[in-house]
């Protein structure tokens, strides 16, 4: 079953470029599909736990194990969610001769996220990341303009910049322990100079693609110069591809490494990412650069709750997880919203948004309950999430975080009403404007209400989340 | 000294020279260049790194590993050319300059 998650993206990609009469349709029905095996799978793990698939009946050491819990399957679930919403999404949105090419790249990405989500050995852990390192560098490029040729190079460069380093990480710990197999690496890794570089190397690769700051310099132009359904999964999915990477690393191989030393480096930079991108998404005066910029400030509160939790908060974990679903979720309902304002305007430009609250009513609807969850405003997924998060910096006493965190919620308001403001004015000159079909409006606001319903269904979700006990706690609900 | 050291010390040389390629030349295909030479000194790390246990038995996997990685880099060689050749066209010279700057 689990294979076909990977499978059946690939072939359904293949099967969009050599039919490209009915690519829109193929690509709909795979990833239809590709829900559905997502529910079946869940249904598999609620009834026995967590489960390991030998692909071909072969074992760790020779073989390749997929594995599936908790952390792996709401990964699955959101990419397949994410993936058909903007899949119909991009449906409208892109020219025929641009969607030739939309589509098997597109399948491709979402063949490699769920292969990397299922993934449970390091080695497949870079080939997956180069598989989608390639496939959404080519979809950045998409829309063919110097910015967006620009972003997409510089985009291709960290990212194999990022998996080099990665690999010469993995090289190490073979050489070292004499496996590639997560589990097995797990029971024989101890805290020598080998380990230590490798950690090194790999968690170097992994933050710069994960965007941290200050290693976030390629994202603002990458994520705003790409179009609109890519951008939604670039900002969703793609960097947390890495930090999902991440923390499997760390849960299973680098807690013997693991010293006080790092939480504060990660603390460090996740605050700083925080109001740094804050600020700067606050002074942004196009619309696409200004949710860049606040996705470099959503990175750094996963960095914040990651470095708590390593710390022994065990809450902290949730958080972290919680507020990867919800910024996924509203950050690609932003994105979509951007990308109707553009394709209504012709322009981002803030200022000059014209009267949109009542020429798009729902897209302005989508982007008000988006910005609440980014926010962290009550009875929303980002909500429950920073609450968390709050929670889990109490408990470690940490005050400068709380400080942070609760600094970072108020900057999230001021740029998220700085747009919504715009959308009730009238623009000082007069524009052209084009109409939106309803579905481009529609994505966005269902994606919208998922984020905020994330917190209403928080005890269920964590539940599942904890499934399997992807982070080793004892006694694992929260 | 053991030859077998030597292998992996050039690959960790190859892999910073192309790290600082990378960052200091503005020309994207000595950027491009780089990139492949990081690569090579990746893969000698990880062959050389297999062939130093010294039993007569060698160890398949990394060779397995590094094809894998040598056909990664060849396809983002080629869509990185192909960026590259894009970025010329559109803006006469090959280079990330500033967006700033028309």
């Amino acid at each position: 079953m689990e294979v076909f998650l990977i499978l059946l993206p690939i072939f359904g990609g293949l099967l969009t470029f050599l039919i490209p009469k009915f690519n829109k349709s193929i690509g709909i029905i795979t990833l239809i599909l590709t829900l559905s095996l997502v529910i079946s799978v869940a249904s598999q793990l609620l009834a026995g736990g967590s489960y390991y698939h030998l692909l071909g009946g072969w074992g760790a050491p020779l073989g390749i194990n997929l594995y599936v819990d908790g952390l792996s399957l709401v990964m699955l679930g959101l990419t397949a969610l994410i993936a058909t919403g903007a899949g119909i999404y991009a449906g409208k949105y892109f020219t025929h001769k641009q969607s030739l090419w939309f589509w098997p790249l597109w399948l491709f990405l979402i063949a490699g996220l769920n292969a990397l989500f299922l993934s449970q050995d390091i080695f497949n852990f870079y080939v997956t990341l180069e598989l989608i390192g390639l496939a959404s560098a080519a979809l950045t490029a998409l829309s063919d303009t110097k910015e967006a040729l620009r972003g997409a190079m510089r985009y291709l460069l960290v990212t194999l910049l990022g998996s080099l380093a990665y690999l010469l990480g993995v090289a190490l710990l073979y050489h070292g322990f004499g496996s590639v197999d997560i589990v097995i690496l797990s029971k024989r890794i101890e805290s020598v100079p080998v380990a230590w570089a490798a950690m090194g190397l790999m968690s170097a690769g992994l933050l710069l693609k994960s965007a941290l700051f200050p290693l976030h310099f390629w994202l603002p132009p990458a994520h705003a110069s790409a179009p609109a359904p890519v951008s939604a999964i670039l900002s969703a999915l793609i960097i947390k591809a890495s930090i999902y990477i991440q923390l499997r690393l760390w849960i299973s191989l680098f807690l013997p490494l693991e010293s006080f030393y790092f939480e504060i480096f990660f603390a460090l930079l996740g605050s700083f990412a925080v109001v740094w991108g804050s600020v700067l998404a606050l002074v942004q005066t196009r619309l696409k650069l200004l949710i860049a910029y606040s996705t470099v400030a959503q990175v750094g509160y996963l960095f914040i709750a990651f470095s708590l939790a390593l710390g022994g908060i065990s809450v902290a974990w949730s958080a972290l997880v919680y507020l990867m679903l919800s910024h996924a979720l509203a950050k690609s309902a932003l994105f979509l919203v951007a990308g109707n304002l553009l394709h209504f305007h012709g322009h981002d430009r803030i200022v000059d948004l014209d009267r949109i609250a009542q020429r798009l009513p729902l897209s302005t609807t989508a982007f008000a309950l988006a910005g609440v969850s980014i926010i962290g405003l009550p009875l929303s997924g980002g909500f429950i999430g920073k609450w968390f998060l709050l929670e889990a910096s109490l408990k470690n006493n940490s005050w400068g975080i709380t400080l942070v965190i609760l600094l970072g919620g108020l900057l999230a308001a001021g740029y998220i009403f700085k747009v919504l403001g715009f959308t009730f004015t009238k623009a000082a000159v007069a524009q052209e404007t084009k109409q939106i079909p309803l579905s481009m409006e529609l994505v966005p606001l269902f994606f919208a209400i998922m984020a905020i319903l994330l917190g209403f269904f928080a005890t269920p979700m964590l539940a599942l989340i904890h499934t399997g006990n992807p982070f080793g706690i004892i006694g694992a609900t929260p | 000294m053991n030859t077998l050291i030597v292998y992996p010390l050039v690959g960790i040389g190859l892999f910073c020279i192309g790290l600082y390629a990378l960052i200091m030349q503005p020309h994207l295909l000595r950027k491009l260049l780089a990139v492949n030479i990081m690569g090579s000194g990746v893969f000698l790390v990880l062959v050389s790194l297999g062939m130093s246990n010294t039993n007569a038995q060698q160890d398949p996997v990394p060779h397995a590993m590094i094809i894998t990685g040598i056909v990664v880099a060849i396809s983002a060689t080629a869509l990185a050319l192909v960026f590259m050749i894009k970025i010329a066209l559109k803006t006469g010279k090959a280079e990330l300059s500033n967006p700033e700057e028309k």
